[in-house]
């Protein structure tokens, strides 16, 4: 599972359960649906932990932290799957997102570098 | 009419440097030009580095901070005028930076319908009277059944880069009304 443009991309590696996301993701509202259909795919593969590399990913406009809010808040619903989160202190915003995303997944875990 | 909510101020002229770039929505279809949303919202960023004389834009310094919370917040004023802005006006988006000599000021202005501007309001309304926190998790709910509602934009402007926001509203054509709407970020360098 990948998507692939100029701009960024989203890749899931299946091995370690880690989906990548790089680059800089400003997209407009609905073009954000096939990368939630990639999130949900990952999410329909039961895996216990869903790892979120963000640490590549350097623009994210409020959509796309939309986006990602829905699916992380989706994952606290569904109670099967554990998230971690991948973030690094390069990219000044991503600790931001990462205590956002927490209000909606309070057990999500953090990993920096 | 004129109606005015949040932190808006007058434009001064007192500012030392400004810069303002104008876009004409009719010229090409909205998805033709998104892309120069981020691209403006780019060049205003590292315009703004010329006036921080330093060779320390490392991550974590003041001056990377601020570079990042200009990209953001000019990005998503640009993104909301050009998605709520009323096109079969010939009328220009105009993006307005000014410096400050302790803050600097984002001004995006649009043309935008009468129902467009009460759903705005009725967001504007919630945005200043509610608890952060709180409204980022509704409106994330909310956006799960609608993806198309806005205002994610603006709460994680005031949540996450401190910024001060205001509008101004005023009615320029009566029928059909048609409004021009200024959206003003503040923040402090």
């Amino acid at each position: 599972m990948e998507i692939t443009t100029k701009e960024y991309s989203v890749k899931y590696d299946t091995e370690t359960a880690s989906v990548y996301c790089q680059g800089t993701l400003r997209l407009n509202g609905q073009e954000y649906g096939p990368i939630m259909q990639l999130l949900n795919q990952v999410a329909a593969l039961e895996p216990p932990l869903i790892t979120l590399n963000l640490r590549g990913l350097r623009a994210l406009n409020s959509s796309g932290i939309s986006m990602l809010g829905r699916f992380v808040f989706a994952m606290n619903e569904k109670k099967t799957i554990q998230l971690l989160m991948q973030g690094s202190h390069e990219i000044a915003w991503q600790e931001k997102w990462a205590k956002n995303f927490q209000l909606l997944m309070p057990s999500l875990q953090v990993e920096w570098e | 009419m004129i109606q005015v909510f949040g932190e808006f101020k007058k434009e001064s002229v007192k500012s030392r440097e400004f810069l303002m770039l104008g876009f004409s929505p009719g010229s090409a279809p909205l998805q033709q030009r998104w892309r120069n949303n981020g691209l403006s919202a780019d060049f205003l960023a590292d315009y703004l580095t010329t006036f921080f004389p330093t060779d320390d834009y490392e991550p974590g310094t003041r001056e990377a901070k601020l570079k990042g919370a200009v990209s953001y917040i000019a990005n998503e004023l640009l993104e909301n005028a050009m998605k709520f802005n009323y096109d079969t006006c010939d009328y220009q988006i105009t993006l307005k930076f000014k410096l400050y000599s302790d803050h600097l000021v984002l001004r995006v202005t649009n043309h935008i319908q009468k129902k467009i501007m009460s759903r705005f309001q009725r967001f504007i309304h919630e945005l200043l009277n509610s608890e952060p926190r709180e409204l980022y998790i509704r409106q994330i709910k909310r956006s799960k059944e609608d993806e198309s509602i806005s205002g994610l934009g603006l709460l994680t402007m005031i949540n996450d880069y401190d910024a001060k926001l205001g509008w101004q509203f005023e009615t320029v054509e009566p029928n059909p009304e048609v409004i021009v709407v200024t959206t003003m970020a503040q923040l402090p360098i």
